[in-house]
């Protein structure tokens, strides 16, 4: 009787992320979807004219979707080559005793709340664009700077679990035909690895895309089309940030209703990566502890390591 | 470039991204430090705020971080760790298991400020907690609730099948089983999810702004609005109140960032020192 | 009350698409007698077993055929509490497995999940198991520190205690002297002939030579059939199946 107790509750906790999930999207929608039939789909995705109250109040959020768009791209083009790099490094070449440092230093950069990035961008990225290249400074560039590296532990961590799990016959048999380590590296590991370095990517877009606080602090908030990256600019999930303490009636529907957008692209984005690699990743983009300690919990060497190749 | 020319160049790149990274790392740690430690005192740590923090404290922040953290663990610990056993001991890989799964998976990619338009709909206003410490509570409960229930997933599995059977050998129920052989030794683990899941919950802002509110009051109950020290840190330095308090703040989460994943990895070698001795 | 402790009447196992593991068995254990299940890898002796004390549930799960009874009760049948089940046959497992837990707690382990709390009775229960496991002498002096410092073979012994600790009445023992030194073994298997008079004891040896040594009965177990069962003297000088002369002399396995 007990037991049966006991089980029923665990089968209810087990339920109750899938379940939040479902009430979480329940009320966004609920929130969000009547605005966008009113407005109607086209117009409030291809309108850039935002002005949520006033007499006649206008609802669209292309600048906010292009804002979004710009900030993302520019932070994934520089955390993927950084990341790719570092993954690679620690999967590949680092001594023991660097891998045993830069391990830790992942597992910060992603502990590391998101205002102080925001925070750092604002002080010291900001002025520094703003004196040596122009404009004001608060910028998609210095956005893109700063999230490109708030993503590093998402693509690090994944990327590094791909190439670890390479079997280290590949290897060899690149090296046996006289391949260099780059060479190994560049032509055999990385692409046996594809599948989880894209989807390690595309985590990285998804945690660029759903950023809120570093982005209102460093992006200058001008609701406009960015022209170039010295351009300030206003994202989607800043706009919520910004404006939700305050919006009432239509205007706060209006920011359901972006949250809706957000929403679905970020699921969207979600199932990519999730189809890409199986499920084991999602979780992890926020838990860089490397599986390779829990594997070291368990007392043994993690799958693919390079001891002796 | 001939083959080795090429090699050279490559690793050098390697090691240079490694050393920009840790360069970064250490930038930021050391620039939000020595900005912030010459305004703390411990007038500032336990002081209460005045004109808005331009002056005083963050006593307030201090103990409403703390409050927010631990009442949303106490909310998702028992819930990860019971999904996590259940997972594992209860039952087998079957579509059911597989929508959870789902949902867990989906839950971790939901970004905080669609996790703040939820609490603020839905407990803030639906049903009617306004901005107080429970709303936000339960707001971050669900957000940290995939990261503990996958680490102590790990943990779990990490306890050695043999066990188990010694243990349902000796006659226990499934119950006594987990309480007696899973649980104890997924500990560490399991403890260092919670430390994680903590530090989420510190540095987290936008989920918890619309939730638990910007008061600068020292909570009473669960139902009072509060300011953790990061929506504190974030309200100084974009409304421009005080730039050397919003230092002085960055400061004091830094620090309490830096314990809290010192402390994580110590569990993490603890385990691991354990099960050596095996 | 009968002579036979467990009966095994035309008993399968299967575990999805694959071959039965089981095929058919049919055997009778005898009341405070010692029968050994021998045979080459993989000829079922650890699934019979584990269905014995019905440790496959929480396998993969597989099929079954065929009734085992334990003093005349069908123990799969719908009324039989699992865990109580399993407190009276108890299993030693092929590898050593002491507890994460202090020697004292892993041999207290059983009787306090029956909701044993007395002190008394426990440190009772703790010093008869160690010794009828011919531990105790060695661990008299350190009850309190942790299992995980014994030797394999001590370890192993250990986890015989841990099984006499429950009082059960069948104790089942999957090759128990696999992972250890001969010195060890000699030792174990003293034990096991002490304990024949007050247990019934199903044993999977390590090899023909501890079959030959320990065994009241035998069977002799190949691919998952029972080719030939009986009175060990008899099994072991004069068989009557080819195979189990040919296994026997050490011609294949």
């Amino acid at each position: 009787m007990k037991e049966r107790l006991i089980g029923f509750l665990l089968f209810l906790s087990a339920l109750v992320s899938l379940a939040s999930l479902a009430v979480i999207t329940f009320f966004i929608f609920e929130a969000g979807l009547p605005l966008i039939f009113k407005v109607g789909l086209g117009t409030f995705l291809e309108s850039s004219a935002w002005s949520p109250s006033g007499k006649n109040p206008q609802f669209g959020i292309a600048s906010m979707i292009l804002g979004s768009v710009w900030v993302t791209l520019g932070a994934i083009v520089v955390g993927v080559p950084l990341g790719l790099a570092v993954a690679i490094f620690s999967a590949e070449l680092a001594p023991p005793r660097l891998a045993a440092i830069i391990r830790p230093v992942i597992q910060l950069l992603a502990g590391i709340p998101s205002v102080i990035y925001g925070f750092i961008g604002l002080t010291i990225l900001a002025p520094l664009v703003r004196t040596t290249l122009g404009g004001p400074g608060l910028s998609v560039l210095t956005a893109a700077l700063i999230l490109g590296i708030m993503i590093l532990p998402s693509i690090v961590s994944i990327s590094e679990d791909a190439l670890r799990a390479v079997p280290r016959a590949y290897r060899e048999g690149a090296l046996a035909v006289g391949a260099t380590p780059w060479q190994t590296i560049w032509r055999v590991l990385v692409p046996a690895a594809r599948s989880g370095i894209v989807a390690s990517i595309i985590l990285g877009m998804g945690r660029a895309l759903g950023e809120t606080m570093a982005v209102i602090m460093m992006l200058g908030n001008a609701l406009q089309v960015p022209r170039s990256p010295l351009d300030s600019a206003t994202t989607l999930t800043s706009n919520i940030g910004l404006e939700l303490a305050y919006a009432s009636g239509a205007h706060r529907e209006a920011l359901f209703a972006t949250g809706v957008v957000l929403f679905v692209l970020i699921m969207v984005l979600n199932m990519l990566a999730n189809v890409l690699t199986g499920r084991v990743v999602l979780w992890r983009t926020r838990l860089p502890v490397s599986r390779s300690i829990f594997a070291r919990l368990r007392g043994r060497q993690p799958a693919g390591d390079r001891s002796g190749s | 470039m001939n083959r080795h020319q090429s090699q050279r160049a490559a690793y050098g790149c390697l090691w240079a991204a490694a050393s920009i990274t840790i360069v970064i790392l250490a930038i930021i740690i050391m620039y939000v430090l020595l900005q912030g430690l010459p305004y703390l005192s411990l007038n500032f740590l336990f002081g209460r705020p005045e004109a808005q923090g331009r002056e005083g404290g963050i006593m307030p922040a201090i103990l409403g971080t703390l409050a927010l953290g631990a009442l949303s663990l106490i909310i998702a610990v028992p819930l990860g760790v019971g999904a996590a056993v259940f997972l594992t001991e209860y039952t087998r890989p079957s579509a059911l298991t597989t929508m959870m799964r789902f949902g867990t998976d989906s839950l971790a990619g939901v970004p905080s400020i669609i996790f703040g338009l939820f609490g603020f709909i839905f407990f803030v206003t639906r049903l009617n907690l306004s901005w107080s410490l429970l709303a936000g509570s339960l707001t971050l409960a669900l957000m940290v609730l995939p990261t503990l229930i996958r680490t102590a997933e790990e943990a779990i599995r990490a306890v050695p099948v043999s066990y188990r059977e010694v243990s349902y050998g000796l006659g226990a129920s499934r119950w006594q089983m987990v309480r007696t052989v899973v649980l104890p030794n997924a500990l560490p683990g399991i403890v260092t999810g919670i430390i994680l899941s903590f530090g989420r919950a510190v540095g987290e802002t936008a989920a918890v702004i619309f939730t638990a509110g910007t008061a600068l009051n020292i909570p009473t109950s669960v139902f009072s609005p509060t300011r953790t020290m990061a929506v504190h840190f974030y309200i100084l330095a974009v409304e421009g109140i005080s730039l050397p308090m919003a230092y002085a703040t960055g400061a004091v989460l830094i620090v309490t960032i830096l314990i809290i994943n010192v402390a994580a990895n110590l569990f993490i070698s603890r385990g691991i020192a354990r099960t050596v001795r095996r | 009350m009968s002579d036979i402790k467990i009966q095994i009447d035309h008993f399968s196992y299967t575990y999805g698409d694959e071959p039965p593991v089981l095929r058919n068995i049919t055997l009778n254990v005898r009341r405070n007698s010692i029968l050994t299940i021998f045979g080459p890898a993989r000829g079922g002796k650890t699934t019979l077993l584990r269905s014995l004390n019905r440790l496959t549930d929480i396998d993969e799960p597989g099929k079954r055929q065929g009734r085992i009874l334990l003093d005349g009760q069908d123990i799969y049948a719908p009324s039989v509490d699992v865990p109580s089940l399993r407190r009276r046959i108890g299993m030693v497992f092929a590898l050593p497995v002491a507890l994460p837990m202090s020697i004292f707690d892993n041999i207290a382990y059983g009787p306090r999940l029956q909701g044993v709390r007395s002190p008394s009775r426990l440190s009772d229960l703790v010093q008869f198991a160690l010794e009828a496991a011919a531990l105790w002498d060695e661990v008299r002096d350190r009850l309190d520190s942790s299992a995980l410092a014994l030797s394999g073979g001590q370890q192993q012994r250990l986890s015989i205690a841990r099984v006499l600790a429950l009082e059960p009445e069948v104790i089942l023992l999957d090759e128990p002297t696999a992972a250890l030194d001969p010195i060890s073994t000699a030792k174990i298997e003293e034990a096991l002939i002490t304990l024949k008079s007050e247990y019934t004891i199903v044993i999977a040896p390590h090899n023909v030579q501890q079959a030959g040594r320990v065994a009241d009965d035998a069977a002799f177990f190949l691919m998952g059939e029972c080719v030939e069962a009986g009175p060990a003297s008899q099994l072991f000088t004069v068989p009557r199946d080819r195979r189990t002369e040919d296994y026997i002399t050490g011609r294949f396995g």
